[in-house]
């Protein structure tokens, strides 16, 4: 088995994954975390097919993958923070529920 | 005159304007906000002057040409497209400042705590759609996308509450469809190791590589275009954002990932058979188009409706592709699509605009509240009625004659059941624009009562009329638009033929 595809069947695997668990889990931290499961699977697959043949890689991919970590970042400290919000505000609607009774 | 890097300025200045948006006291916001739309405006009307006189522009900034820099485009589509996002954007920034105005009360001190966020969130989006319409890199194409969707998110979720979880659900939903997009891009770097779209066109073959890219990159553009079934994020993120956000959502923001799939389609993918993709793509477009449209009908919020019926003329977006099934990429459907898009941009911009003043004045946008009768909801009334006609797609105006190309281009291919789609949405939208007509000029029997109206100012309806006017005039000025779009290069669009009247 080469290289290349452990590469290949580990990003299937993994984007597999991410989508399956962000369409079926109800828990938003689960579907957070599932996004990044998924992203990271399509790192996983540009990075092998950046050193397809021999000598060096190409570092055009691995530079897209840096760009993609920083896009992955940014976007789930956003999805922390609504999440966050999230709950503070059901926690709220809970207290005045709580009060009315 | 040719020396000045037009491409680079109208995405540049809208990025500075929001990034300094961010910094400056809240208070002053406001007037950066405003001065940087005008000089976007301005920015992107030369543009467009230099694309009219001498054909298309090309830059590669910071010197770096393509394979390995970004090349800017500016085709005829591209300055069409930059061309409407001005309009729109300056309407939405217009309304915006009487939107956000500073108050005096503790809990609209909030709002102007928002209008901070507002304008810097809002000029990022309009810098990254800017990006999109003109950058040919595929990965290029992925980082605006998702700057779009990153500050989309953020827009929707600053009313607070209500919007949190739409504006959650929206993220998640986004952010599945731009790595999907991504697996293409990554499939096709592996395979001809350019991301060029016009390198890549003359590439791209028939391989196995290439069809996975395609089918991953349609679903995930028609995610987050919110192409039936995949609509279910849209009605709640659109319904419940501030008006202007919701304005620039349902008119610009959507027409992005759809451009996108449009220039795959036409270029990238321009050799691949892709009958089967293109018969999927045009049943789900009937069906957007009856489904949607009768969702519209049984809403009782407006803006609710006015979301659904984003829904439904997303489906006229996709027939653009029914041409597919039987042949290559027809050039009129695309025409047909392209002022499609323009004239959807500013109606549909127009009506969340005018929804926002009629939630102002009533409260909210509920059916119920709205206790018509109003000398100053004549305003409001004529927008509708403006947007409405070229929404429905009455003849004259640019949505008639949108769906006009549209219809001649499924006609020339065989494919008269989606002709028939199309008209049925059509008496469909007559009756939701009618039913809100109805309910703004006629009052409702549970609010009798004589409610004290809030004054709607000037800024919010000249945004509202701007839109409402350019959208019906799109119709008398489709011939100067195709003749815009003749200019452009390497595309299946540069065919001479044009279905002009």
């Amino acid at each position: 088995m080469s290289t290349d595809l452990i590469y290949a069947t580990t990003a299937v695997v993994l984007i597999g994954l991410g989508l399956y668990t962000v369409l079926i889990r109800r828990h938003l931290v689960r579907k957070l975390m599932a996004v990044n499961i998924l992203g990271s699977g399509v790192f996983v697959l540009f990075i092998a097919l950046a050193s397809s043949g021999e000598g060096d890689a190409d570092p055009v991919p691995q530079a897209m993958v840096l760009t993609g970590i920083v896009v992955a970042v940014s976007a789930t400290a956003l999805g922390l923070v609504l999440i966050r919000r999230i709950d503070e505000a059901d926690l709220k609607n809970a207290e005045l529920a709580g009060e009315e009774r | 005159m040719s020396g000045f890097p037009w491409a680079s300025a109208v995405v540049l200045i809208p990025l500075m304007g929001g990034i300094v948006c961010g910094v400056v006291p809240l208070r002053r916001a406001a007037i950066v906000g405003l001065t940087t739309a005008v000089a976007t405006v301005a920015a992107t009307s030369g543009l467009g002057w230099r694309v009219w006189h001498h054909g298309s522009v090309s830059e590669s900034p910071g010197g770096w040409g393509a394979p390995l820099g970004i090349d800017l485009v500016v085709d005829g589509m591209a300055a069409l497209l930059v061309l409407t996002t001005a309009v729109v954007g300056f309407a939405i920034s217009l309304f915006s400042v009487s939107y956000y105005a500073p108050s005096q009360t503790a809990e609209e001190e909030q709002e102007t705590h928002h209008q901070g966020f507002f304008w810097s969130l809002w000029l990022v989006v309009w810098a990254a759609l800017n990006g999109v319409f003109i950058s040919s890199d595929l990965f290029n194409l992925y980082v605006c996308l998702e700057v779009i969707s990153l500050s989309s998110v953020a827009l929707v979720g600053l009313t607070g509450t209500l919007a949190l979880r739409a504006a959650m659900r929206y993220l998640l939903v986004t952010l599945c469809g731009s790595l999907l997009y991504l697996i293409g891009v990554a499939l096709l770097y592996g395979g001809w190791g350019v991301l060029d779209v016009q390198m890549l066109a003359s590439a791209v073959d028939q391989s196995m590589a290439s069809q996975v890219a395609l089918v991953a990159m349609t679903l995930g553009l028609a995610l987050k275009t919110a192409l039936v079934p995949l609509h279910f994020w849209l009605p709640a993120a659109h319904a419940n954002a501030p008006a202007p956000v919701s304005a620039a959502l349902s008119g610009l923001v959507i027409k992005a990932s759809f451009i996108v799939l449009l220039r795959l389609w036409s270029d990238v993918f321009g050799a691949l058979d892709k009958s089967i993709l293109a018969a999927a793509l045009t049943v789900l477009a009937m069906t957007a188009i009856i489904w949607g449209s009768v969702q519209a009908l049984r809403q009782t919020r407006l803006k609710m409706l006015i979301a659904y019926s984003t829904v439904a003329q997303v489906g006229y977006l996709f027939v653009a592709f029914a041409p597919d099934i039987t042949a290559q990429t027809d050039p009129v459907a695309l025409q047909g699509a392209l002022v499609f898009v323009a004239a959807h941009a500013c109606a549909k911009a127009a009506m969340f605009l005018a929804a926002g003043a009629l939630a102002i004045s009533f409260g909210d946008d509920c059916f119920s509240s709205m206790n018509g009768q109003h000398i100053r909801l004549i305003a409001p009334f004529i927008i509708f009625i403006l947007a409405g006609y070229t929404l429905i797609g009455l003849p004259y105006s640019g949505g008639g004659e949108a769906k006009y190309l549209l219809s001649s281009a499924v006609e020339s291919a065989g494919l008269p059941v989606v002709g028939w789609a199309m008209t049925a949405g059509k008496i469909l939208a007559t009756l939701y624009v009618l039913k809100v007509l109805y309910h703004i000029a006629l009052p409702t029997p549970e609010a009798s009562e004589s409610i004290e109206l809030r004054r709607i100012t000037v800024g919010m309806i000249a945004a509202g009329l701007l839109l409402s006017v350019v959208a019906v005039g799109l119709g008398p000025a489709s011939a100067h638009l195709l003749q815009l779009l003749e200019a452009s290069i390497g595309t299946a669009l540069a065919a001479p033929h044009s279905a002009l009247r």
